[in-house]
């Protein structure tokens, strides 16, 4: 079966620092993986090579077995791959409803009734309802980023890309955003996500990735990455979690 | 309470001490004559009437021409790299030249030039050499407005599949105005005074005309007529720069913590 998403070799660049080295990844239809690893092991780039918000160097990523790259119209790309990241990066000068139907409505070119139907339907489901005519800085930081995340679905993604989304908030507040991604999941989105919560990526990931400068060190389910690694830098990354009391 | 009452008491020595010198009866003569300043109302008023309109007219067409400018020397790209180099050349050359001078050069020489369907009407040219001067200003002001928008807004527009256009339209432009709008205000303002630059190339409006009048009575009331419907018009400008200006520090303040 072809994969929702394929990395093959990926490889990229800043400048003269090779951050991304051969990274071959594939995940399936439905199929949660998260990425784990210290700050600088590429982690993001590889998020944001996928979104094409970088460009990459050499190798190929795959959409449902179409390539990215030459292959694959810009709009549609972006209405199939939606991304969220750490600082939310909502519109300030936007309210609610119109930060998610921006994008159905001036790109994919949906009405504005359809679009904002669609939109009270997702903040509906994720319990945000209220604040469709909210501005941003009138909420909190975990409700702005429900409402990235809302945002990104708006579009209907294939696949959805989270960066650290978590990692701005405050703690009393990550487990409002964290309840909307694993109901994502239940819903059978496809998602890749980069994250410091470690029991969280246990949770709620198929497998977890750990990388180390730029390579894909160990790959397998969480029980197993978690109890029994193999690689001696994962053993030593997860030690240092668990010294700091994160897992 | 006690602001009031030192000013009072600050501001009330002041016009007591002027007052009671021994030239105050020549100063009022000179510069507050009502028979003066009634006689040149009319015509510094008309005068007046005519700055008001290239000012108005000329701060649209200057708000509009500044935001193309400034958005054509934003923009990325080699397509559009002669776009860009237009909009540093006309910056350049615009704001290196003093207002003055282009208001002269355009003013005096298009006209001059007698050129077949174009307009020979000085105080056209001298407007727009205005306009195109303030313009390079202002397309300064929006494009600090711009920069000043975080980058992670374009990367959210970009992924959200906004073309370049779009999310300049759509994202950059609606936050870089907020963040310059004080500084646009403080234009017009300027702008206002600074239609009196055009007196120089004949222009009839309000400093001409109380010109006019002082050089067949040499009494200058009627520059101080003058004055007075300037400050008529631009302190109220200025107290609503200063009340929108506060209101924009305390909205960011809130958003801050």
């Amino acid at each position: 079966m072809v994969p929702r998403i394929e990395m093959d070799r990926l490889t990229k660049y800043y400048g003269a620092t090779l951050v991304l080295d051969q990274v071959d990844l594939a995940v399936a239809d439905r199929e949660v993986v998260a990425l784990i690893g210290t700050s600088g092991s590429g982690k993001s780039t590889l998020l944001r090579c996928v979104a094409r918000l970088v460009d990459y160097d050499h190798g190929a990523i795959r959409l449902d077995g179409v390539a990215l790259e030459g292959e694959l119209p810009e709009r549609e790309l972006r209405k199939r791959i939606g991304i969220v990241f750490q600082s939310f990066n909502l519109f300030p000068h936007l309210s609610v409803l119109d930060n998610i139907t921006l994008a159905p409505r001036k790109v994919h070119g949906q009405p504005r009734g359809q679009a904002e139907e669609r939109a009270r339907e997702l903040l509906e489901l994720f319990g945000m309802s209220e604040h469709a005519a909210s501005y941003p800085e009138r909420l909190s930081g975990g409700q702005q980023q429900r409402v990235a995340i809302v945002r990104a679905m708006a579009t209907d993604p294939d696949v959805l890309l989270l960066d650290e989304v978590t990692a701005a908030l405050d703690p009393e507040l990550i487990g409002g955003v964290l309840d909307v991604i694993r109901d994502l999941k239940q819903r059978g989105m496809t998602m890749l996500i980069v994250t410091h919560e470690m029991g969280f990526a246990r949770d709620v990931a198929d497998r977890v990735a750990f990388l180390d400068e730029g390579r894909i060190c160990e790959i397998s389910p969480p029980s197993q990455l978690f109890a029994e690694p193999e690689h001696p830098r994962t053993k030593q990354f997860l030690q240092r979690i668990i010294e700091s009391g994160r897992l | 309470m006690v602001a009031a009452v030192s000013t009072a008491v600050v501001f009330g020595l002041l016009a007591w001490f002027v007052a009671s010198s021994p030239f105050w009866p020549r100063i009022q003569a000179t510069y507050f004559s009502a028979e003066d300043m009634r006689l040149s109302f009319p015509r510094v008023l008309r005068g007046f009437w005519l700055n008001m309109r290239i000012f108005l007219v000329g701060e649209v067409a200057i708000l509009v021409l500044a935001l193309l400018v400034a958005v054509a020397r934003s923009l990325t790209g080699p397509v559009a790299a002669p776009l860009r180099i237009a909009a540093v050349v006309f910056i350049d050359l615009l704001r290196g030249v003093p207002s003055l001078l282009l208001i002269l050069l355009f003013g005096f020489g298009i006209p001059a030039l007698q050129l077949p369907g174009v307009s020979r009407s000085s105080l056209l040219w001298g407007s727009v050499a205005l306009i195109l001067s303030y313009s390079a200003y202002t397309a300064e002001v929006y494009r600090s407005g711009m920069i000043a928008v975080h980058g992670s807004q374009r990367a959210a527009a970009k992924a959200l599949g906004l073309s370049q256009w779009q999310a300049l339209r759509y994202a950059v432009i609606p936050q870089a105005v907020r963040n310059v709008t004080p500084a646009l205000l403080n234009g017009v303002v300027s702008l206002q005074k600074d239609v009196v630059l055009l007196s120089v190339i004949g222009a009839r409006e309000a400093v001409r005309e109380a010109q006019i009048y002082t050089a067949s009575t040499f009494n200058y009331s009627s520059y101080v007529v003058a004055a007075l419907l300037f400050l008529l018009a631009s302190v109220p400008l200025a107290r609503f720069t200063d009340w929108y200006s506060r209101r924009d520090e305390q909205r960011r303040l809130q958003r801050a913590f």
